[in-house]
């Protein structure tokens, strides 16, 4: 599904080199997840992904379901099915948080060339997603983000997950800014999307959100490179020795 | 505020051959009065402090610059409204368009007709707070309207009135050019809701006076019209009285020029007086707020919210200004006024200004230009929405706090459907 082979990426405005080679595939039904020290390049990752401006690839290639990613702007790779949910969502006041999901939804939907949600589905699709998640109408209503707590506004990016239904979805950090039920709450609604045709990359710098989204997958990332690759339990490895070891046993 | 001779000569020379309307005895007072004032302080020149960012030229030359006249084929604003409505052609009343002038709980007449006769209470009112408005700065262009204004409406208000009064300017000719000037006049309590929409001319000098008087609220939503060459002075005189309430919103979509002024005095305690405006401009376009509140009551609120969204070399102006007379304590002052620049050839410019002399008020004030913030943009684009829906957003986003200042719900719907329309067209 999601294949990255030897990507490198700087920054735009500075000669500094953030990823310095990545190679990864996340094949549909899985989920692989990222841990990794801080400045490693993750959050990176996932931003060259979803196409923020600011960065430069020097080489290597990302391609979701075989299209070339990088060639695409981010609201093309968001029709095409790539999903990231932010760490730090952005507030945006006086855009109601429902206009935005509808604007949303029915702009990747023309992407696409399907038909737009009438304003009646969306409301009944909503509502339903939203209850399982325990957002309330108020939440709905209210201008972006705006005045959410961390929690809520996790919650709120995975209702967006939830109402635009990606292919592939990045998740940057979810657990940061999370208290254990919050934690509970965001992981119960991942994994009611965990499906065989969905791809999931979590990256996260603890191991107890894997407690909550059990990954296939997962790999250790270092100063711009993914060094080790392993099941669940490299991530209890990590937990327990930290990542001093596993860096020491790559140099 | 010495006159230059200068600035006499070129006045006498404007005003010469201009005949004031005919009427009755105290019109011609009101009008003779008004132009003693105006030959005193002479017209504006872009000299004028107060006049630095916006050339006054073509405000006061002697004829109006052409406009041509813009179709917009769209729904006319407030059309779904019931409301009475009240038409100007080109500044002349159209009674074919009007609704009849009488509503339950005020009494509504034409400034023409009741400036035939020899007395009427608007005596009293007319031209009264434009005079106190000059100082202390002079607004040469509103003593200009009320010696040359000739017609306007007339009303007062004794209750509670259930549909407001919809002034709708249409405009016809390429060259026109109107005055109008309207006098309003709410008793204690009563209550009342004014609309004003359209272009009204090529040129357009508009006031209006409004006396609020204790317990009273005034409402006042307009959208100045879209045709790009029109140009237009607007005064907005308020009186406030105690636990009195005005509340006045402007929305502002091309025009090449528009200067807009409030002057605001708080006389009563616990009034409340908020002004916002919002305005969108594309090209040659220079939109103007200058806005004058004064505090001379206890326990007084006021709010300035303006938003300017600028493109393409447009030009955007406010000069704000809060004055906390000696006493007015317990003041709660309020002024915003910012800018959306979406490109760099587009400009702001800016004078906020407290003057403060009581000890104990709450006045605050903040200005800023800037571009639309990219992590928001970014954020509405990884959701699937293209850039320049994202951007139209990013717009909406911005003016939000002017266009919240309407207090009727459906008003602010009907404001933010004309806004999101108009971006949308754009688009195409």
């Amino acid at each position: 599904m999601l294949e990255i082979k030897g990507l490198k990426v700087q920054l735009e405005d500075e000669d500094k080199q953030i990823l310095k080679g990545v190679d990864l595939k996340v094949e549909a039904g899985k989920v692989h997840a990222i841990m990794g020290p801080n400045g490693s390049g993750k959050s990176t990752l996932s931003y060259v992904l979803s196409g923020k401006d600011g960065y430069e690839v020097t080489e290597g290639s990302a391609t979701l379901s075989g299209e070339d990613l990088l060639e695409l702007e981010a609201e093309e790779r968001a029709a095409l099915g790539l999903f990231l949910a932010f760490q730090y969502p952005v507030e945006i006041p006086g855009v109601g948080n429902m206009t935005f999901l509808r604007t949303a939804v029915n702009s990747q939907r023309k992407a696409r060339g399907e038909e737009e949600l009438s304003a009646k589905d969306f409301l009944q699709e909503i509502r339903a997603k939203a209850k399982t998640l325990k957002i309330d109408a108020d939440m709905l209503k209210r201008p972006v983000n705006v005045g959410f707590s961390g929690g809520e506004k996790k919650r709120n990016e995975i209702l967006q997950m939830a109402m635009l239904e990606p292919k592939m979805c990045i998740l940057d950090e979810t657990d940061s800014g999370l208290d254990v039920d919050a934690m509970k709450l965001v992981s119960e609604g991942v994994n009611a999307l965990r499906d065989e045709g969905r791809g999931f990359l979590v990256i996260t710098h603890y191991q107890r959100l894997l407690d909550h989204i059990k990954p296939d997958v997962v790999h250790i990332m270092a100063d711009g490179r993914i060094i080790k690759t392993g099941g669940p339990e490299l991530a209890l490895e990590v937990e327990k020795n930290g990542y001093a070891d596993i860096l020491a046993e790559m140099a | 505020m010495a006159v230059t001779a200068k600035k006499m000569d070129a006045t006498a020379a404007r005003l010469e051959g201009m005949n004031l309307p005919a009427g009755g005895k105290w019109a011609t007072e009101a009008r003779e009065d008004a132009l003693a004032r105006l030959r005193e302080m002479g017209l504006p020149d872009r000299r004028d402090e107060y006049w630095k960012y916006t050339r006054p030229d073509t405000l006061t030359q002697a004829d109006a610059p052409e406009a041509l006249v813009f179709d917009a084929q769209e729904t006319p604003l407030f059309d779904g409204f019931d409301r009475l409505k009240v038409v100007f052609v080109d500044g002349v009343f159209d009674a074919a368009q009007s609704d009849d002038l009488a509503c339950e709980g005020l009494s509504i007449e034409r400034l023409a007709d009741v400036a035939q006769k020899d007395i009427h209470w608007v005596r009293d009112l007319y031209g009264a707070l434009e005079i106190n408005g000059q100082t202390p700065v002079h607004r040469p262009l509103a003593a200009l309207n009320s010696a040359f204004a000739t017609d306007g409406v007339v009303i007062h208000v004794t209750g509670k009135v259930s549909k407001p009064v919809n002034l709708i300017y249409r405009h016809n000719s390429n060259s026109s050019d109107a005055i109008l000037h309207h006098v309003i006049k709410l008793d204690a309590g009563a209550e009342l809701t004014v609309l004003e929409n359209g272009p009204a001319a090529a040129r357009f000098n508009k006031s209006m006076e409004v006396d609020v008087a204790d317990g009273a609220s005034f409402h006042h939503v307009r959208a100045q019209g879209r045709d790009h060459e029109r140009r237009a002075v607007t005064h907005i005189f308020g009186r406030l009285g105690t636990e009195s309430v005005f509340k006045s919103f402007t929305l502002t979509v091309n025009g090449r020029l528009t200067r807009n002024e409030a002057i605001l005095e708080l006389t009563g305690d616990d009034a409340v007086a908020h002004v916002a405006g919002a305005c969108l401009g594309d090209g040659d376009f220079h939109h103007d707020d200058t806005v004058f509140v004064t505090h001379d009551a206890v326990n007084c609120e006021s709010r300035q919210v303006y938003k300017k969204v600028l493109r393409n070399g447009a030009t955007g102006v406010f000069q704000g200004k809060i004055l906390v007379q000696p006493g007015a304590q317990k003041t709660d002052g309020y002024q915003i006024s910012q800018s959306l620049l979406l490109d760099e050839d587009s400009q702001f410019l800016a004078k906020p200004e407290l003057e403060i002399y009581a000890d104990d008020v709450a006045c605050s004030h903040g200005s800023t230009s800037g571009a639309i913030d990219e992590d928001a943009l970014f954020y509405l684009r990884a959701r699937g929405v293209p850039k320049d829906i994202a951007t139209d957003l990013m717009v909406l986003s911005f003016v939000a706090e002017a266009v919240d200042e309407i207090e009727n719900e459906d008003l602010r719907d009907e404001i933010l459907a004309r806004l999101e329309g108009w971006l949308e067209r754009r688009r195409d």
